[in-house]
Order: structure tokens, then sequence, then C-alpha cells
């Protein structure tokens, strides 16, 4: 017979965190090979397609770095959201939300004004939108208690028709012949980007800062101690003269503000007008919660696992179109392995002990 | 090959290599309870379990016998708890064995225990607070049936309630009940489970003084008809009073053991503590200084809506310890909370050095010089996940001392908690530890030493010795007596007539929400403070 018993770990250390981390995800992609196998395709050369065709190849890298830059923005918001507890699932919505208000700048004062006025100020404005959207969960669970994973949800998909209804509505481009979307943004208000790619660089730095900055802000101010104090124990917070309400506040509209500028950078650096919902964003936002828990919320190593998931969304756009597979497998792919990244957790907590014995 | 998560399966279960464990399976199907062997005597021998390099229990052996009330003494942290875990299958002993009726067994989990006859009546009770007394009871009854559950067992409930004199009513919902009622709804889960031995895990830290009483009376008939009872303490007059046999624990060893009809107080509490302790500390007399606190008139309401304190006024100086005595649940928290800003007060002023800080929030009444140890340290005094150093200034966080601009200062911060560490003496083996990983004493300690040493011109103390061992306790005392002679004045909130007298200058007594009067400490009518905090007598 054998028995397992398991102990709590007392101190878990980096290489521990990240040794469990690579066994999570191998275990993850075994469940992986075995659905491809129900496929009917190689699970071998399925998994190497994937990372050839998102690391293996000069023009894969360049859009995995693409489509790296929203993930690191918003998953390293949603770091900072999710130390204090509160479960933003909203990102997705958040994200449109700064598209829409960033678009609306970019059209109004576009043709107005230089691209180094017009440019920041579509940022401020997109992360203006982002916050907007963010801090009306906070209020409903702080003044109503409404469980925030539930409203941030539901907003996602008020967010995506209230875009859907402006551009198939008032703000339809006259360009467009008819179909929905609207003008293209003036070529001011459009971001630049490394020569022979889509790498819109300033959204990059932009994200490689915030990540930085919101690390720091963590871990070393009196802001990050107050987020993290009262995700630990709303009461001691209360005892301790922290301002739930205000911190509670601040931390998501920094959250879905930081998913507005990813809003922003996916309008003016890739698509240059405000279209479907789906096609502004392909699920950054839901994917983003993968990102920031594969970095044990810790809003630098976001960069690390925005890169490692923007490489999965690159390599299975790869596999639709050489294995002929559907476009959902990528969505299997990532749901699997955030799946094995919790139950990793698991085994990061607790000392797992074998022993046998004769029946 | 079986595999198994903890609990052996029934399936390759072989009774005869176990014949501790030979009744288990069977009684499941509803076998009469006479083919269980009532347990005559448990021994546990050379037990040793260690977490995380730490020995909790270092070979400990005992036994306890039928008729027999087994007090095992011992400071926090000295593995009390953690042995008595063992005992019942919480936890899985290093090495070592435990023995019925001489017969090794070997306890997985606490449904084994429960079926072998250990009950246990946990320190935190584990009822569940929107149930009703029988429903509680039918959740941890073994032959509950699966229909109908409480109508089945409602008879048997209520000859058990007779035969131990409980009166309870069975509809009740926990969270209606006392402390003692629902300690009481604890013991007759166990005794109806058939536990022949009856472990009791600080079982009258929650109690008032009747109520201990009423306690003692309980384990005496169980005694007299034959049950074992462990009971762990660290109040000397308690074990001394209820128990026949005395073991006690220090540092997870075994120190010393004795009858207690053979040995005296004085001789436990140098085993426990390892030297001798003074148990009277001489208080110097101070003259008064300046007002510091002045409350008037104050009315606060509770959780449930209903008034908790109804017009309470007095006013506290510079170099005085004021003590409120009473009975827990007295409008003592209320109060508590609303001097120090966590509760609204519906009417009535609050003045620190003359200024008033009725209604402000936490951190303003803070910044007055105001710190508080609350009464439910775990809920309000600390962060879990955190480290030591994060926890260790919970409320100081945005002084100068610690935060420049919207940065905090964790040099500082690392320096001042080894401090607190160092002075207070809490049992860590870093400040870079969660501090979950602490027991509830070192936790307790860690709280005190943030809220003494920043010398807070007021100190509103809630129980702050309770749950600390003697030696805790000593020194606890002393730094209130340092915080009155250097000016500060402390507010004491106490169930501990020894401490409040020991400590206070002046003494009010609370009932109900309304002070039964208020006391210079050397105040004759004070003998009549048992009637006054009972509520039958104010002056």
């Amino acid at each position: 017979m054998i028995r397992l018993s398991y102990t709590d770990r007392y101190q878990i250390t980096r290489l521990r965190t990240l040794v469990t981390n690579i066994f999570s995800l191998a275990a993850g992609l075994v469940v992986i090979s075995i659905i491809f196998l129900i496929a009917g395709v190689n699970p071998l050369f399925a998994i190497s397609e994937i990372f050839q065709g998102s690391f293996g190849s000069m023009y894969g890298f360049k859009e995995t770095i693409t489509k790296a830059i929203p993930l690191i923005l918003i998953g390293a918001g949603l770091t900072l959201a999710f130390r204090a507890k509160f479960w933003n699932i909203g990102a997705e919505g958040q994200m449109l939300m700064g598209a829409i208000f960033s678009t609306w700048t970019g059209l109004t004062f576009g043709d107005a004004l230089p691209g180094f006025a017009i440019i920041p100020l579509m940022f401020a404005a997109g992360f203006l939108g982002g916050a907007l959207w963010g801090i009306i969960p906070a209020i409903l669970k702080i003044r109503y208690a409404i469980n925030e994973v539930i409203s941030t949800l539901m907003l996602n998909y008020i967010c995506a028709h209230i875009l859907t209804m402006l551009i198939v509505g008032p703000w339809r481009g006259a360009t467009r012949f008819g179909f929905p979307g609207t003008d293209n943004l003036p070529d001011a208000a459009i971001l630049s980007v490394i020569p022979g790619s889509r790498i819109h660089y300033i959204t990059l730095i932009l994200a490689l800062a915030c990540a930085a900055i919101l690390t720091l802000a963590i871990y070393k101010t009196r802001f990050g101690y107050e987020a993290r104090v009262v995700g630990e124990n709303p009461d001691a917070g209360k005892y301790a003269g922290i301002n739930f309400f205000k911190t509670t506040l601040i931390l998501m509209a920094v959250s879905g503000g930081l998913a507005g500028l990813a809003g922003v950078g996916e309008v003016a650096g890739i698509h240059h007008y405000l279209g479907y919902p789906a096609s502004v964003s392909s699920g950054y936002g839901f994917t983003a919660i993968i990102v920031a828990w594969l970095a044990k919320l810790n809003p630098l190593y976001t960069v690390i696992s925005g890169i490692f998931f923007a490489g999965i969304l690159v390599g299975g756009d790869a596999i639709q179109i050489s294995l002929g597979l559907p476009a959902a497998t990528v969505e299997i792919v990532n749901g699997t392995l955030l799946i094995f990244l919790i139950m990793g957790d698991y085994f990061l907590h607790n000392k797992i002990t074998v022993s046998f014995s004769r029946t | 090959m079986w595999i198994t998560w903890k609990a052996p399966s029934p399936n390759n279960f072989n009774p005869a290599a176990d014949p501790g464990l030979m009744r288990m399976p069977k009684s499941r199907g509803g076998c009469p309870a006479t083919l269980m062997k009532k347990i005559q005597r448990l021994e546990m021998e050379g037990i040793s379990k260690s977490f995380h390099g730490i020995h909790a229990n270092k070979e400990i052996s005992l036994s306890v016998g039928s008729g027999e009330i087994l007090g095992l003494l011992g400071e926090n942290g000295a593995g009390k708890t953690t042995l008595m875990n063992i005992l019942y299958g919480l936890y899985q002993p290093d090495a070592g064995q435990i023995k019925i009726n001489g017969s090794p067994v070997r306890i997985t989990n606490p449904m084994e225990s429960i079926l072998m006859g250990i009950g246990m009546v946990h320190q935190h009770f584990m009822l569940i607070q929107n149930h009703s007394v029988i429903e509680n009871i039918a959740l941890g009854y073994k032959d509950t049936p699966f229909f109908f559950p409480k109508i089945k067992i409602r008879e048997k409930v209520a000859s058990f309630s007779r035969q131990f004199n409980f009166t309870i009513d069975l509809n009740q919902k926990i969270w209606q009940l006392s402390a003692g009622e629902q300690q009481r709804v604890e013991i007759i889960k166990a005794l109806m489970n058939g536990a022949d031995l009856l472990i009791l895990d600080e079982p009258t830290s929650v109690l008032t003084p009747k109520e201990i009483e009423e306690l003692i009376i309980i384990l005496r008939q169980m005694k007299a008809d034959g049950h074992c009872v462990i009971f762990i303490s660290h109040k000397l007059d308690e074990i001394m009073n209820i128990c026949d046999r005395v073991v006690v624990l220090q540092k997870g060893s075994i120190v010393g053991s004795a009858d207690t009809g053979k040995t005296d107080k004085k001789t436990l509490a140098r085993m426990m503590v390892g030297r001798d302790v003074v148990f009277n500390i001489s208080k110097e007399k101070l003259a008064k200084g300046q007002e510091i606190l002045r409350a008037d008139q104050i009315h606060v309401t509770g959780d449930m809506g209903l008034p908790a304190v109804k017009g309470v006024s007095f006013d506290l100086h510079e170099n005085e310890i004021f003590g409120i005595a009473g009975v827990a649940g007295n409008g003592q928290r209320e109060l508590a909370e609303a001097i120090t800003g966590i509760r609204r007060i519906d009417s009535g002023k609050v003045t620190i050095n003359g200024k008033d800080i009725t209604n402000l929030s936490p951190r303003h009444i803070y910044d007055h010089g105001v710190s508080h140890v609350p009464e439910e340290r775990i809920r309000f005094g600390i962060a879990p996940g955190l480290f030591l150093y994060d926890n260790a200034i919970l409320k100081q966080h945005h002084l100068k001392k610690f935060s420049r601009r919207y940065f905090l200062k964790y040099n500082d911060v690392k320096t001042h908690t080894q401090g607190i560490v160092d002075d207070f003496k809490v049992l860590t083996h870093s400040i870079d530890n969660q501090i979950r990983n602490l027991s509830g004493g070192n936790i307790q300690k860690l709280i005190l030493g943030r809220e003494i040493s920043e010398q807070p011109r007021l100190l509103v103390a809630s129980h702050p010795t309770y749950g600390l061992d003697v030696g805790a306790t000593e020194f606890l005392r002393h730094h209130l007596l340092k915080l009155r002679k250097q000016g500060s004045a402390v507010l004491l909130f106490s169930e501990d007539l020894e401490e409040i007298f020991e400590l206070c200058d002046r003494i009010a007594v609370i009932f109900a929400g309304e002070f039964m009067g208020i006391f210079d400490s050397d105040d004759e009518r004070l003998c009549e403070i048992g009637l006054m905090m009972a509520g039958s007598k104010r002056i």
C-alpha cells in the first residue's frame, strides 16, 4: 500500500517556485498532447510547431513581442488587484473602454494636434477609460457588497456591446462603405512601429516601465503595503486606520487603467481604427489572468510570463494554419496550462511524503 | 496495491493486524456499542513531532486511566495542543506510539479517533453558528440517519442532557448561546459519540467564573462514571482544583509530573517556566497627572443592532491605570472599539487631552497617541500572510519614522521589528517569516510589542494577558506599570480580577453596558465586585 501524507511547507524559495512552475507546465503539456492525439495530430509535432511558430523564426518572434505588449500591461495591473484579493475578471472590458476613449480622442483632436501632443493625450484618455470601468465594480463592492467576480465579468459584456453600438451607430466611419467600424485614426495619432514588424515600441516601453514601477509600488511603498494588508485581512486594515474605500478605488483605477493603456496600444498601434470587440482584443483581458498568476502576482515577472503566453497565442495561430486545427485549440491549451499552474500551487505550499508499507 | 489518501480503505483493512481498530468498520454499520472495548487506559509512548525542524513534542510519554483527570500544564507553545492533536488524529507523530488498553493503535484521522472513543473539545469551538443545537449534534454524530436526522436523535440528546444536568433549548441557534453553553454542546457531541476519553483544550479560557464551576461539576461526574479526561490549561488554580495528576510540558518535553495532592502551585509554576515567578507585583504610589481621556455619556450599538454601551462616563489621567472589570460580553469590546475609532459612537463625547476625538478615523485617533491591543487579535491585529516586519508596523507605517513620502523605509522597519522580537521574546526563527506560522501567544507578544513600543499617551488594552503564559504575563504587567510610571494612561479591560486588582488605580465594574460603580483600588466596597459583575448590585 502506498500512503500519502502532506505537511505545510515552511519557506518557499524562488528556485522551488521556478521548478514547480516548470513541472506544472510540463504536466499541462502532457495533457494537451493527449488532446492533440484525440484530434489526430502528432502531439510532439504540434507542440514543436507552436514554439517554432512563436520563437523559432524572426517573424514569429516579432509577432510574439507584439502580442506580449497588452498581456504584460494588463497582467501587471491584475497582479495589483489580485494582491489585494480583488478578483478583477473585467480587464477585457477595461481594455475595450480604454480603446473607446482613446479612439474618440484620436479622431477628435488628431487632425489639430501634432504627434507628440496627441499620443500622450490618447494614452491618458485610454487610462481614464479603463480606470473608470475599473472603479465601477470597486464602488459596487465597497458600498453594496456586490461580488466583484460577477460584476467585473458582466461589465465586460456591457462594454463590448457599447463598443459595438458605437461602431455600427454614431461612430461608423464614412470611409467604411457601410461596414461597421470608425474611420482610420489620423496619421499623427498612429503609433510608430519598429520597421519590419508590428511592434509599437512606445507601448512596449510603457509596459516594461509599468511592470517595474508597479513592482516597486507593491513591495516598497505605503500604498502597496496598504493594498497587501487589505487583501490579507480587511478587518486588520480597518483597525490600522487604512482607508479601505480609497485603497480599493486607487488600485482598481490603476488595474483598469493599465488595461486601458493596452487598449490604446491595440487601436493606435495595430488596427488604426476601432472595429468589433473581438478584433480589438483577442481575449487579452482573460489570458492576462493566467499571465498574472504564472508571474506569482509579481508585476516584474509578468514580462516573462506575458512573452510566454504571447508565444502560445502566436504558435496557436501557426498550428491553425499548418495543421488545420480549429481556432479554439489555443484556448484549450491556455486553459489547460492555467489549471495545471493552479494545481502546482498545492505542491508548492505542501510537502507530499510518499511511504510504502506492506499490507 | 492500493493507493489511499490518508485513511486506510476498508477493502484492504486487516483488523487482526491492528486490534485497536477492530471495531471501526463495524460500528459504521450500526453494530451495538457493547462490542466496543471501553478505554481503560491510554498510553502515549515516546511521541515526537517536529515542524520545520523545530521540535514541538520530544519523546513524550504519558498515560491516563479510567476515572482519572490528567492535567497538561505548560506555557504557550510548550506543545500541549500539538500532542493532543496527535492523539486526535489530526497530526501523525514522527516517532512513538499510542496504546489503548495495552495494544498499539494507529490514528490517522479524527473519525478514527472518535470511533475509538476519543473526544475532543477544541479551544475554538467547531460549531456551525447559524445551525441549531440539535442540527450541530446530528452533524457530528456517527449514527445519524440520512433522512430526518433531527427526529431520530432528539430523544438520545435529551437523555444525555438530563444525565449531566444540561439545560439548553435544542432548537436555539448556536450564535444565540453563550460560550459556556456552546462548550456544553461540544461536550454532548463528544459523549454522544461514545467518548471514553475526553480532551479539553483550554476549556475555561472563554468561560465566566460561574460557568467554570458548572464545568467542574460536569467533569467530576464524568470522572465518577469512569471516563478519562485530559485537561489542558496554563492556569495553575484550575489544574490544582480539577486534576488528579498533572504533567508539565516545557518546550516540547516533559519537565515534571506530580499528583496534585502532593504538590503546590509554586512548585508547578517553577516547573512550567523553569524559575520562580513573582505572583505579586508591587505597584508604587504615583500621583495622578493631567487628564488624558474623558468619556462623556457614551452610547454605542453592538453587532446585533442592540445598544451595547449605555451612557458610560469616566475620566483617565496620566500615571493611572483604569480597569474595567466585568464578564465578557457586557459591552467591553464595543466600548474599546468606540474609543479607538473602529466603531461609531451614537451619542456622547470622547476627548483626548481636551481635544474632541469622537468618531474620528482610527488613524486620527492613533495620531492623538491612542494605542489599542484589540480583543480579537487574529481578526483585527494581523495580516496573516504578510511577514513579521510587515505586521510590526501595522498601525505605524504612515509615521515619518517608517516612511519617506510614498516609500516605506524597510531597513528601519526591520530594525524596529527585530527590537520588538528581542524585547518581547517572540519565538521565531527570523523576522522574514509569515506571521501565520507563529503560535497564538507569540502573535500576541508581537502585537503588544507593536502597541507599547511607541510610548502611547493612552493604551487601550483588551484582555492583554489572555492566552499568555505565566512568564509573558508577568513581563507584560511590568510593562504596563512602566508605561504608567512614564506618564501614560492605560485603560485595561480584563476578566481576570487578580490582574485588575494588581495593576489598577481605579476600577469600574461594567454590566450590560453600564457602569455599576467606579472605585479606587483600595475601596472596601470592592469586596462585592462579584455581585456587581453579576448585575445584582449597583453603587
